[in-house]
């Protein structure tokens, strides 16, 4: 069904109204075509008997009642190869690396169907990012879907290619100490054309560009075209994981532009808006992204999803954080204090958590202490963390010689636990075994979260006497 | 109502045809229907519910996703509201929002949900040993029991007479295998009763009366038995911002809880919290009878990706579980995570019908569909003359943590129990994060004769006793912030250390650790006992001119600290009050 309409009624924000006499299916592809010539794409929003109302990618300036409309009879699709590896394309899926024509083995619908439930696997196997602050307190496990909340000019990028570089799964079988790199495929939205770079210096770099799938759309692209781009790559990476066994690492940025673009959507057709004017499908529709991440019984490979978002006024209540909490399995706080204090990377772990840490780590994962020592560095950071407010009224002398402790421990902790430089890569025993230098700081009574049994193992004689003598 | 038979007048038929499509909500023209009927939409035949009226035009909810359906393809009514299928086969089972079972799913479309495909709620053609109760000549009624399917290793199904049947007497009765579609038993009115009967879930099965609730629903979790308990038949709401605990709290219920049947909905959470419940409970024992948790709960996985309109109707389908197995005597435990997922469905199909919004763009009956689900709870004399009791707890996730919303207000104006989960308390890794000074639960008072009869009759004083030390708490640290513990008085820095031990040692508990996951009453009791014996042993040597610094120091007090991972409590705290007795009688 190729027939061609000039019936445009009305253009409003990026949404074109056309009649039409025969039926259109809801979500199908629109080419409009403008009086020079130009073709622009879209997806149909609402379709009825007598109506269509049209959402345009690549915005509707240019678009005139005297254009034509033609609906293509299918709903978006991704083309797949595996060949895709190494490649950069637009954010509506197009190649930009003059590199030769997408040859697809396959093609598929890029709204993606939910995995079954009952068909996945809880996902367990930790992975090493290298990053203390993550791999110590909220360990990232193959299979999750972890943001990065961030604030505009904070260095987010420069931990999310931190993790890119240096993310290994110590694979069991691999009795040599094997490990298993990712394929990397990268959403950009509405990021800056230097922000661009940064990333592409970085694959280009470090070689990681051929293991790479990169999607583009910059700042001065179409801003609905955002909506577009996160599925093509989720499409992407669902067939690289489940169809040709790779484990895929998705970094998405920046999610706060998708939404921003979801709701020039909403506003345009009028819908009642939820909170702050974002759309009440916003959950949802996050959802239907964030979601398609996992492992899958039976199937070799995985999607590990690290979407960064900046957070509007530093405000982790606002929708697009919000929303993305609730349904993520946990988030990396980067903090402004900490980085104007000049720690790197300068994570706040505190109100970070990684909801799957709790089965990944632990005895044939991890170290057997694990768990238990980073109960205890929560723990103890929060108390220092309490007590800097004190003492910034009452003064150190007012403190007991416990609460000074646990200042210098909060202290300590920024300083050489969580800073290591974006360009360091620490294994999972040195970054624990810091922990530990860490809590021996503090008496052996204090530490009630930590098994008796590992105390006797773990503890570093010695420190807590250091600390207080000096 | 003369212009509403002239709407019903235009030809209408069990057919009709799409006129609109836009995400869920399709609009048909030329179909005869009425509210709520389940209709099958487009060539596809997706599952839908009629949700408005309006002259020609009916607007329907889809259960699937629409992308490509057309309009003009046609609708079809199945005259039919939506309904569950109840019968044996549906503990150890998990399903989506409209009951279609997620196992039989997978095998008929591999690992991703495709749509059009429909199965039937109970596995029509297994077989299940029915065992008759009655015998040729029985008068029988709506609500009795005719006999028994031993349906899982801990429940035995009691197959009903369907509510609404007249009743009679029985002139024919089957035993042995039997499909749920086989007939068991015959009346001489002609009725016949097989072990699956179907229920429209938008409606309360019907009881004799609501009892009030005076047995503990006894969770295992220190905070809920011991400060703020529900009782079986009872309701509460957990609200919490993202990340702080309300998903694990739920989990742990569903585990320990000493109900007999367990319901668990997700609706709209994530696929991997469903994942973990089918992973770990059929390893897990019920404390109570030793039977893999599996055998006794029955779960519905609407996950945020799912359909939104099917996650609207998955409490729906819970609740009405639920409901047939209280009818048979038992005491169900539903849990909802989460009743915000719920109402933003609501909200979504509302807005989408461009109905008039009421606060935060949720739809004006928000209230009042709240209300009715969690009427739906309570403690039943049911028709047959047994008791059973539905226990509600719903999950509540406000946006951006703040309680004033409507979703958390509307149900706390309902719910008898508010457990609050506090993100503070989550940063610091205090679990589970309940916030003991806002939480509150009004079944406080009815449940005391239980815990004196069954646990200790000073339990109550005790409780009591740690509420009060915990409230000075929160007044001393107030002055703590301005001036510094050091600056207070002895005795009020004594109460602050018999508070730490309060909240570390007994609020605190670890879902994580084998032997802390669940703590018997018993024990939440007795680890209350060694605290106190702490607090008045050391305000006696308070007394008895021994500094702070030295009561507070002494070598067993750490200790109180480690109760909870004890296999052997009762031992392991007569011990340590004793070495505490001794160690501060030293002192002096
Ligand atoms: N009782 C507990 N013991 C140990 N850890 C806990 C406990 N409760 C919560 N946690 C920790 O907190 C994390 C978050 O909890 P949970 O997933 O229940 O949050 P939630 O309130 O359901 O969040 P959301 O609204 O996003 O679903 C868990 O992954 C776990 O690490
Ligand atoms: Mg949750």
């Amino acid at each position: 069904m190729q027939k061609e309409y000039k019936t445009i009624t009305e253009i409003s924000g990026p949404l074109v109204f056309a009649e039409v006499d025969e039926p259109v299916g809801y979500n199908e592809i629109v080419e409009i075509e403008t009086p020079n010539g130009e073709v622009r794409r879209g997806q149909v929003l609402e379709s009825t008997s007598e109506y269509v109302a049209i959402q345009v990618f690549e915005g509707t300036s240019g678009i005139d009642r005297n254009s034509s409309v033609r609906f293509l009879g299918e709903t978006l699709q991704m083309p797949l190869t595996e060949d895709l590896l190494g490649r950069v394309m637009s954010g509506a899926g197009d190649p930009i690396d003059g590199g030769p024509d997408i040859e697809p083995e396959e093609e598929r619908e890029i709204v993606g169907a939910a995995i079954n439930p009952t068909a996945r696997e809880y996902p367990q196997e930790f992975i090493q990012t290298g990053v203390s602050a993550i791999d110590g307190m909220n360990t990232l496990i193959r299979g999750q879907k972890l943001p990065i909340f961030s604030g505009s000019g904070l260095p987010h990028n420069d931990l999310a290619l931190q993790i890119a570089r240096q993310a290994t799964v110590p694979e069991e079988d691999g009795a040599d100490g094997g490990e298993t790199e990712f394929a990397v495929i990268f959403g950009a939205m509405g990021i800056t054309a230097e922000e661009a770079n940064e990333f592409m210096d970085d694959f280009e770099r470090t070689g990681a560009l051929e293991r790479s799938v990169v999607f583009m759309n910059l700042a001065d692209d179409p801003a609905v075209e955002r909506t577009v781009t996160p599925r093509l790559v989720l499409t992407t990476a669902e067939y690289l994981a489940f169809d040709k066994g790779y484990h895929v690492l998705v970094i998405l940025t920046d999610m706060t532009n998708y939404c921003e673009a979801l709701r020039e959507i909403g506003a345009a057709r009028e819908e009642v808006p939820g909170r702050r004017g974002y759309p009440g499908y916003m959950y949802t529709d996050l959802a239907t992204l964030y979601e398609r991440a996992g492992r899958i019984e039976g199937r070799e490979g995985s999607v590990t999803q690290l979407p960064i978002l900046t957070m509007p006024g530093d405000d982790d209540t606002h929708p697009i954080p919000d929303l993305t909490g609730y349904i993520t399995e946990g988030q990396i706080y980067i903090d402004r204090d900490l980085n104007s204090q000049g720690i790197e990377p300068p994570v706040n772990v505190l109100p970070s958590l990684s909801r799957l840490m709790d089965d990944g780590i632990g005895e044939g994962f991890t170290r057997e202490d694990h768990a238990d020592l980073s109960d205890q560095l929560y723990a103890a950071y929060a108390e220092g963390e309490d007590l800097r407010d004190l003492v910034n009224i009452v003064g150190r002398e007012a403190l007991s010689e416990r609460d000074n402790k646990y200042l210098d421990f909060a202290d300590d902790f920024e300083s050489e636990f969580v800073q290591q430089g974006h360009d360091t890569n620490r294994g999972i025993e040195e970054t624990l075994d810091i922990g530990w230098e860490l809590v021996s700081q503090l008496p052996k009574e204090e530490l009630n979260r930590i098994d008796e049994e590992l105390i006797e193992k773990y503890y570093v004689e010695g420190q807590a006497e250091q600390v207080t003598a000096d | 109502m003369s212009n509403m038979s002239q709407a019903t007048a235009t030809e209408t038929t069990s057919e009709g045809v799409i006129e609109s499509v836009s995400g869920p909500v399709v609009t048909a023209i030329d179909l005869d229907a009425r509210m709520n009927d389940v209709v099958y939409v487009g060539e596809e035949g997706l599952m839908g519910e009629v949700i408005e009226i309006e002259r020609n035009l009916v607007t329907i909810q889809v259960y699937e996703e629409t992308s490509d359906v057309a309009p003009g393809e046609p609708v079809e009514n199945t005259g039919e509201p939506l309904t569950v299928d109840l019968g044996p086969g549906m503990l150890d089972s998990i399903y989506d929002g409209v009951q279609r079972p997620l196992d039989v799913l997978e095998e008929q479309m591999g690992a991703f949900l495709d749509r059009g495909v429909d199965a039937p709620g109970i596995d029509l053609e297994k077989t299940w040993e029915f065992d008759p109760d009655v015998e040729e000549g029985d008068e029988v009624e709506s609500g009795d029991v005719v006999g028994i399917v031993p349906e899982t290793e801990s429940i035995d199904h009691k197959v009903l007479v369907p509510p609404g049947y007249e009743g009679g007497e029985v002139v024919d009765v089957n035993s042995g295998a039997l499909t749920v579609t086989d007939t068991v038993v015959e009346l001489d009115n002609g009725e016949e009763i097989q072990m699956r009967q179907e229920w429209p879930v938008r409606e309360p099965r019907p009881t004799v009366e609501k009892e009030t609730p005076t047995t503990p629903l006894v969770s295992g979790q220190r905070i809920l038995d011991g400060l703020f308990p529900i009782a079986k038949g009872g309701t509460a709401a957990i609200p919490g911002p993202f990340g702080s605990g309300k998903t694990v709290t739920q989990h742990q219920l569903a585990k320990w809880a000493d109900a007999d049947i367990v319901v668990y909905v997700g609706c709209g959470e994530r696929g991997n919290e469903m994942t973990e419940v089918i992973e770990d409970f059929p390893e897990l024992e019920d404390p109570k009878t030793g039977k893999p948790l599996m055998s006794r709960t029955s779960l519905i996985a609407n996950t945020s990706n799912m359909p939104v309109a099917a996650r609207e109707s998955c409490v729906y389908t819970g609740i009405t579980i639920a409901e047939y197995y209280r009818d048979m005597g038992y005491d169900v435990a539903l849990m909802a995570d989460s009743t915000s997922r719920w109402a933003e469905a609501m909200r979504e199909i509302s807005s989408r019908l461009e109905e008039m919004p009421g606060e935060e763009g949720y739809p004006a009956y928000l209230a009042a569909r709240l209300s009715e689900f969690y009427e739906r709870a309570g403690k039943f004399k049911n028709i047959n003359g047994t008791e059973g009791s539905i226990s509600v707890i719903g999950a509540v996730s406000p946006p951006g943590g703040d309680f004033s919303e409507p979703v958390t207000q509307n149900t706390l104006r309902i719910v008898k129990c508010f457990w609050a989960l506090d993100a503070d308390l989550a940063e610091r890794r205090h679990f589970p994060s309940i916030n003991w000074t806002e939480s509150y639960s009004l079944y406080k008072d009815q449940l005391d004769p239980w815990w004196r009869e069954n646990v200790d009759e000073e339990y109550p004083e005790y409780r009591q006793w740690a509420v009060d030390v915990l409230d000075e708490e929160g007044e001393l640290q107030e002055i703590v912030q301005l001036v510094g513990k050091d600056a207070l008085p002895e005795d009020q820095q004594l109460t602050l250390e018999v508070a730490r031990y309060i909240r570390e040692g007994w609020l605190q508990q670890n879902a994580f650790h084998d032997v802390d996951t669940y703590c018997e009453p018993e024990k939440t009791y007795l680890m209350l006992t060694a605290i106190r014996t702490f607090s008045d042993e050391a305000f006696a040597a308070l007394e008895a001119g021994v500094p702070v610094e030295e009561a507070i120091d002494i070598e067993a007090a750490p200790r109180l600290n480690r109760i909870n991972t004890q296999e052997d409590y009762e031992a392991y705290i007569q011990e340590l009050k004793d070495d505490m007795t001794e160690q501060f009688r030293e002192l002096y």
